[in-house]
């Protein structure tokens, strides 16, 4: 197939496609860069239009050559618009929420009509995956597609290339363009569900059993303050009171926690992220404070859902392909 | 990784109610008039057909199976068997034709099915011409084609709105009709057929035929239908003289009358008379006679004359053809004939019409000359009390003396029969000729309208001295028929066709209008042909055009106004909005003044700054400065308002 000679030739597919990628910020499709074929439906098309042609020569009917000509017009005017509903749309990449290897990267795309007439049936499809949805971009506003591309390895996952295709308005062309806009996602090492590591005595606070808020009992209420997790307001009694009230815990859990690379001698790269991963989150779902430490790597303890961003960000990228390209 | 479903691919799409419900329409619209052509049973089949798939689709339900499917098709083509004993031909395929479309819809799962049923529906728009090409059947499939176009819009883009999918539906049409025009104008036409046609190909063409016994001519004179439309230039020939000779016919059986074989001469054109030229447009007929006033002076291209005075064409007329024709209105006679002629001229069955034959004896003793038996047999017929009618009673096994002395009821075909029969019994030699009288002048455009209707049959005889004389039997029995036309000759209560009814005075107004547009597109849509198409491109300064000049042509204008399309879809033709185009006048005015505004300059400090150097006009640019800042800033801009501001900038006088 001609699209796998190209993938193997990429700057002669740059030069056929009229792009270089990674295209930063907003990609406007010129003409140049719509594609149009006759579809088998228009070939179908043309081959009705040969017997009509034919039948109105044999029978000499001037009506029929009216319709035939009529339909050959409408053939080469659909032509036409089926190029015009692709070009000169605007694609932007959104942003695409981290996820964990295993699961299915969320790429959002928007499509700016940029005209004052709709494009109905565009498909955008994500080149590599398959991965396809058909929107409808209304008239000078944009339409949201969702791409959802499976994320194997941790790191960053470039979005790659994605087609755009039409077969509006009669279905007798196809016009199609490809674009590789800048968007890439974050992804994460598969969790491992390990038991967490018991807590390291050897912090500087020298493992003191303070009171300090923790995760285990139940201490009270107390007023909300927006850096509060979700997880911790007391809804039940937001019912009540219609104010919000967070919940406190205390508890011994509270002391500090490092995730230690070296805590785990054994197994591969990936296999020891994967037990990291799994302990961040169990870390973070327990309301623990703590740490992470990868070799010339070093999180701060701390908590709270920038911080578990961080350590994993920081997991994901642990001598990873792509991290040295800054985001 | 495997590559997911397309789900563009028209065999990958479901089709939704909706735009089934839209092909469903369109094909009822495409099929309509053929239903006044199939059995009724064929009809009522195909609509239950579609029925059926209506019904599946609002229910949801799995379509039938195959085998139910080609079951409907064979009990089908079995009921077509045995209405039209074949399968083949004009009339059974096109019924044929409807119903798979009703079959095909029963298997349409997908868009692809759907389309390809549409595409047939593009098909049966076409079957519907080979019947009729009026305006009204053009407009009504216009409205199909509209609707068919709808219906692919609607299989593209299934969750867009109807209203915008009959937009689009009108836009698409608007800039295909351009296209359509150049196409129809310039691409090369060539004459027809291809291949044979089918048996039946010109069935239903009406008009006079090869013979004439009581009764054909009077059903002909039933029908309302065209036979030729005139275009006199110049003077046109009063009723009792447009006599449009057709078939003439020399043997007699004793009922029939029938032609001889086509003996041609050539064409030498009468002397004296007054002469008319005009231009015909005849009517498809499936025989090779073209009609011309007595007598020919000139002959269209390509036809040819008969030694009985008939124009023929070079094949039969399966077309409406337009052609251009002199003739002499009483020329001077021609008195030459071949003797075998004038003796074919003369032969009677033997034992037929005894009474008629002794009449025609006595009168031949009593007479000096074939003048007088002439005059005693007109004086004949006018004492004779002899009735015009439509409905003539039938006749017995000698059918002139059943009318001349029994029935005394009779159409034209009975008086030329029965006088050009007496002629001959008295030694004359007579021949009947066919044709059609009068005619109907359009008060809008002056074209003469010829029906069937006006189907008149009268006789000739040969004169020494004089050679054929045209007596019209008719003209003698009932006068009015040949004066005034058979409207009034004819009682009102007889069967008459509607418009030839006396009283409907107004309707005659309007039809006269309706015919007149329908000549307009009989000669400009319908008849355009090879030759319209060569005078056309001499117009634009192309002589002698062939296929190749022709296509090139087309193909230069047709890429152009492809590249103009091509520029508006660009956005290149956009025209800026009102206010915009307001705003720019107003830059153009002041521009003129001197007072140009610097890119850099915004429309308030261009305002201002034109405001100083023109204090005379100072409060009238500065409104129009704040009403477009307003209009293109403000949060709301209202149509009066940029009405307003056209209105100020074109008052705007710069002094």
């Amino acid at each position: 197939m001609i699209g796998a000679f190209l993938d193997r030739r990429p700057r002669l597919a740059n030069w056929i496609y009229g792009f270089t990628p990674p295209e930063r910020g907003v990609v406007v499709l010129v003409h140049r860069r719509v594609y149009i074929v006759p579809a088998r439906l228009g070939l179908m098309f043309a081959a009705t239009l040969l017997l009509l042609l034919v039948g109105s020569i044999n029978y000499a009917i001037s009506l029929g050559f009216a319709l035939t000509f009529l339909l050959a017009g409408l053939g080469l005017v659909g032509m036409v618009h089926t190029a015009r509903n692709l070009a000169r749309i605007a694609i932007s990449a959104g942003r695409a929420e981290p996820v964990f290897a295993g699961e299915a990267a969320q790429f959002r795309l928007y499509l700016d009509g940029r005209a004052t007439h709709d494009r109905p049936a565009v498909l955008a499809r994500h080149v590599a995956s398959g991965s396809q949805m058909v929107v409808d971009v209304p008239a000078a506003a944009a339409a949201e597609v969702v791409l959802a591309v499976p994320a194997t390895r941790r790191g960053w996952l470039p979005l790659g290339r994605v087609m755009l295709e039409t077969r509006f308005p009669l279905g007798l062309f196809r016009a199609w363009s490809y674009v590789e806009p800048e968007a890439r996602c974050l992804v994460y090492p598969k969790p491992d569900r390990v038991p967490l590591p018991p807590p390291s005595l050897e912090s500087e606070t020298g493992g003191a059993r303070s009171p300090t808020p923790g995760n285990d009992d139940f201490a009270g209420l107390r007023g909300y303050q927006p850096a509060d997790s979700p997880r911790h307001v007391a809804w039940k009694a937001v019912a009540r009171s219609e104010e919000l009230l967070t919940k406190q815990f205390t508890g011994e859990a509270a002391a500090e926690l490092w995730l230690d690379w070296r805590l785990l001698p054994t197994g591969s790269v990936e296999q020891r992220l994967s037990v990291l991963t799994g302990w961040v989150l169990a870390a973070e779902r327990r309301g623990l404070r703590y740490g992470v430490r990868l070799p010339g790597v070093e999180i701060p303890p701390g908590r709270g859902d920038a911080h578990s961003a961080a350590a994993l960000q920081a997991l994901a990228l642990y001598e990873a392909p792509g991290a040295s390209r800054a985001p | 990784m495997s590559p997911a479903p397309h789900p563009l691919a028209p065999d990958a799409r479901a089709v939704g109610s909706r735009d089934l419900a839209w092909l469903i329409g369109s094909l009822i619209l495409v099929a309509a008039p053929h239903a006044l052509r199939a059995p009724w049973w064929l009809s009522a089949l195909t609509l239950c057909l579609f029925a059926w798939r209506f019904w599946y689709a609002l229910n949801r339900a799995p379509l039938p199976s195959r085998w139910l499917v080609i079951g409907v098709a064979a009990v089908g083509m079995l009921g077509v068997w045995m209405e039209y004993r074949t399968l083949f031909g004009r009339g059974p395929g096109i019924i044929l034709l409807v119903l798979f479309a009703g079959l095909k819809l029963l298997e349409t799962r997908t868009h692809r099915d759907a389309a390809l049923a549409a595409f047939l529906g593009f098909f049966l728009i076409i079957t519907n011409f080979l019947y009729t090409q009026s305006i009204p059947t053009a407009g009504l499939m216009g409205a199909a084609l509209f609707a068919l176009t709808v219906t692919l819009l609607g299989l593209s883009a299934p969750h867009r709105s109807p209203r915008a999918n009959l937009r689009t539906a009108g836009l698409l049409l608007a800039h295909a009709a351009p296209a359509a025009l150049v196409l129809f104008l310039l691409f090369p036409r060539v004459q027809g057929p291809l291949w044979g046609l089918p048996q039946d190909a010109y069935a239903g063409m009406t008009g006079l035929s090869e013979s004439m016994s009581p009764g054909n001519l009077s059903s002909l004179a039933q029908s309302d239908a065209i036979a030729f439309r005139a275009e006199f230039r110049g003077e046109t020939p009063p009723h009792a003289q447009r006599y449009w000779r057709g078939p003439v016919l020399w043997d007699f059986d004793g009922r029939t009358w029938t032609m001889i074989p086509v003996l041609l001469r050539d064409f030498v054109p009468p002397a004296g008379g007054r002469q008319y030229r005009y231009d015909v447009v005849l009517e498809a007929h499936n025989r090779p006679w073209l009609f011309a006033l007595e007598t020919a002076a000139s002959l269209p291209e390509g036809a040819r004359m008969t030694r009985d005075g008939q124009v023929l064409a070079s094949s039969p007329v399966r077309t409406r053809i337009r052609y251009e024709i002199a003739s002499a209105v009483a020329p001077d006679a021609d008195a030459q004939e071949d003797p075998r002629l004038l003796a074919r001229a003369r032969r009677l069955p033997v034992e037929s019409n005894p009474r008629a034959a002794a009449l025609a004896a006595e009168w031949r003793a009593a007479s000096a000359s074939d003048g007088e038996i002439l005059a005693r047999a007109i004086a004949f017929l006018r004492a004779g009390r002899y009735g015009y009618t439509l409905e003539p009673p039938p006749l017995g096994a000698h059918p002139v003396d059943d009318f001349l002395f029994n029935t005394k009821e009779g159409f034209c075909e009975h008086f030329s029969s029965a006088f050009a029969f007496l002629m001959r019994a008295a030694g004359l030699p007579a021949r009947v000729v066919t044709g059609y009288q009068g005619g109907e002048l359009n008060s809008v455009d002056s074209i003469i309208t010829v029906r069937q209707s006006d189907a008149h049959a009268w006789a000739e005889v040969f004169l020494a001295g004089r050679g054929w004389v045209r007596v019209d039997p008719t003209a003698a029995a009932v006068p009015g028929r040949v004066e005034v036309g058979m409207a009034r000759a004819v009682p009102q209560t007889a069967a008459l066709p509607l418009m030839m009814r006396e009283r409907l005075e107004w309707l005659r107004g309007m039809r006269d209008r309706w015919e007149a547009l329908a000549h307009q597109w009989n000669v400009w849509v319908l008849g355009y042909n090879p030759e319209r198409q060569r005078d056309l491109m001499n117009l634009v300064g192309i002589r002698d055009a062939d296929w190749r000049s022709l296509t090139a042509t087309l193909f230069t204008v047709l890429g152009v106004m492809t590249l103009l399309l091509l520029a508006w879809s660009l956005g290149r033709l956009a025209r800026p909005d009102p206010v915009q185009r307001a705003w720019r006048a107003f830059c153009r005015k002041l521009a003129a003044r001197g007072i140009e505004r610097a890119s850099y300059e915004g429309p308030r400090d261009y305002a201002s700054r034109a405001a100083r150097a023109l204090p005379a006009s100072r409060r009238a640019i500065l409104r129009i400065g704040a009403q477009y800042i307003r209009l293109r800033y403000g949060s709301q801009a209202s149509r009066p308002g940029v009405a307003r501001l056209r209105r100020m900038v074109r008052e705007l006088r710069l002094t």
